[in-house]
């Protein structure tokens, strides 16, 4: 591990204004960042420690949506009585990502930022684009099974691995951002950015941007909410398909339907073509089948991932069998 | 090998531990390798006494204050050391495992102001004032935390290197909202990887505590 300067900021406004470089990188939960840092693919020469400056509350806004800080913990954020009977399906994701212990570490704002588990981008041997620009993608010809089939582009094909990130697209939360300059609120699906030519763009944030909140739509009471993952082990691993669902059947139609993939996108991956084929459509399994294929259209397989094409077909359609099966 | 060929070696018997050979081990080791990161351990209960490690000047170190298994201790740090690395290399509770050093496998975990985590992917100086137990503050060998006493009576580890780590999960588990069947342990046991496969009795081992609570 490089050395670094470390300093703890005691509110946001003071780590804003020390983050002015580059290669200054946040602290919270430091699950992804120490990680990186071992291994030399992280080589910030300052941290800025943020456990220290609030942002740790779960509020209720009079308007009835969630405010949640992006330093709250993945296993309170999980457990909140509000969560867990009003946003089951964020609760159901971020109990099925990683494990309890390092749950009881990351952040939202951390885990929004989660960096991909390609073994190239982890290996400083290996080209990459993705952590240093124009040395190629060592993935597209290599040992590819698990990275992604939507969103890919000829330089980067690496997955994002969050669960909480596929909830937060189904739940079109919102989220906010604070500079030197003001604060602004980010639609979760312009936070992401796809790879295109330049893989080491991950978000829209710019050096001295700190994410402070992270905030949900007032609830749907009638929705009902799946989350689907499917793995190579069952539990502490990361998804090779998963689907989260936010549904409202009337008369056995949709009359409300969110769809967003995980394991499978560049980013996390709402389809807006499988809630295009199943609105104001018979909740059933034929229909399911062709939400399913919709979203998978525009796939690009790999060497070693053309499995999850199919894999991911059948995640769709088991998840909306689950969703509007449930009572 | 004896204690007449090995002159640093303090036991008295001549007889070599395990943990002696691997103490002479370590030290030969540090002078073809790089410098140990860390140095300088003092326990506030035993003023002035420093670690047998504790003579090295460290640069950039910086100083913190932690409560260790209800201990106050002040130590000096690389900034790079990790929360494993200050507990295991500067205070010497060696109890705490790393495996992978990388919060892939649970061998490290601890709990922090009374919640587990990976100590490996946590800064030491993260963790100014917080209270850190490790398995060396949950029970001793004639006083067994009930956790610690049903993993022995389970037999619910092989080689034991995941034991500690298993055990501080499992004693952690026990205010966690966790469902009664034995799929609920195995789910919030997940973080704790044991190669020996021990896991059908390390659940028993739990499952035994959490029905007489």
């Amino acid at each position: 591990m490089e050395l670094f300067a470390y300093t703890r900021a005691t509110d946001a406004e003071q780590a804003i204004n020390t983050a002015t470089s580059k290669d200054v990188r946040f602290i919270a939960g430091g699950t992804t960042l120490l990680d990186l840092m071992k291994l030399d693919v992280e080589r910030p020469a300052q941290l800025i420690d943020i456990n220290r400056i609030g942002l740790d509350a779960i509020e209720k806004l009079p308007t009835g949506t969630l405010r949640i800080g992006a330093l709250v913990r993945n296993s309170d954020f999980a457990h909140h009585p509000i969560v867990q009977s009003d946003y089951r399906v964020l609760s159901q994701a971020l109990l099925a990502g990683a494990s309890a212990q390092l749950r009881n570490m990351a952040t939202t704002g951390g885990n929004l930022l989660q960096r991909t588990r390609c073994m190239y981008f982890r290996n400083t041997a290996m080209p990459c684009n993705k952590r240093t620009p124009g040395t190629g993608c060592s993935a597209i010809e290599g040992d590819n099974r698990t990275l992604a089939i939507l969103g890919t582009s000829k330089d980067c094909i690496a997955t994002n691995p969050s669960d909480m990130n596929v909830a937060f697209a189904a739940l079109e939360a919102v989220i906010t951002v604070r500079s030197a300059s003001g604060s602004r609120d980010i639609p979760f699906g312009d936070f992401h950015l796809l790879p295109g030519t330049t893989p080491h763009l991950e978000t829209v944030l710019v050096p001295g941007d700190l994410v402070t909140h992270v905030t949900l739509p007032a609830p749907r009471s009638k929705s009902k909410q799946v989350y689907l993952k499917l793995r190579d082990r069952a539990s502490y691993e990361f998804a090779l398909a998963s689907a989260a669902i936010v549904a409202e059947v009337s008369d056995g139609k949709f009359s409300f339907i969110r769809v967003a993939l995980g394991g499978l996108g560049t980013k996390p991956w709402r389809s807006h073509e499988a809630e295009a084929a199943l609105l104001h459509r018979p909740a059933d399994i034929a229909m399911f089948h062709r939400a399913a294929d919709a979203a998978l259209r525009d796939a690009d397989p790999q060497s070693e991932n053309g499995f999850k094409v199919e894999l991911a077909k059948r995640c769709i359609t088991h998840a909306l069998t689950l969703a509007t099966q449930s009572a | 090998m004896n204690s007449k060929d090995h002159p640093h070696n303090e036991n008295s018997t001549g007889r070599v531990t395990r943990r002696s050979f691997l103490s002479q081990m370590g030290a030969a080791g540090a002078t073809v390798t790089a410098a140990p990161l860390v140095a300088r351990a003092q326990f506030a209960t035993a003023p002035g006494e420093t670690s047998s490690r504790g003579t090295q000047k460290i640069e950039n170190a910086v100083p913190i204050a932690l409560s260790v298994n209800g201990k106050s201790v002040r130590i000096e740090v690389d900034p790079r050391t990790t929360l494993l690395d200050a507990l295991r290399e500067t205070l010497s509770l060696t109890g705490t495992k790393k495996g992978c050093d990388h919060g892939q496998c649970g061998a490290c975990t601890v709990h922090v102001d009374g919640r587990r985590i990976n100590s490996c992917l946590t800064l030491a100086i993260m963790h100014e004032g917080d209270s850190i137990t490790t398995i060396e503050g949950l029970g001793e060998p004639d006083d067994l935390h009930p956790m610690q006493a049903s993993f022995v009576e389970h037999d619910g580890y092989q080689c034991g290197y995941c034991t500690s780590g298993q055990i501080m999960s499992a004693v952690a588990l026990l205010k966690e909202p966790c469902g009664p069947a034995d799929a609920d342990v195995k789910e919030l046991m997940s973080g704790n990887i044991c190669r020996c496969g021990a896991y059908p009795n390390i659940v028993a081992a739990i499952q035994h505590v959490r029905q007489r609570a």
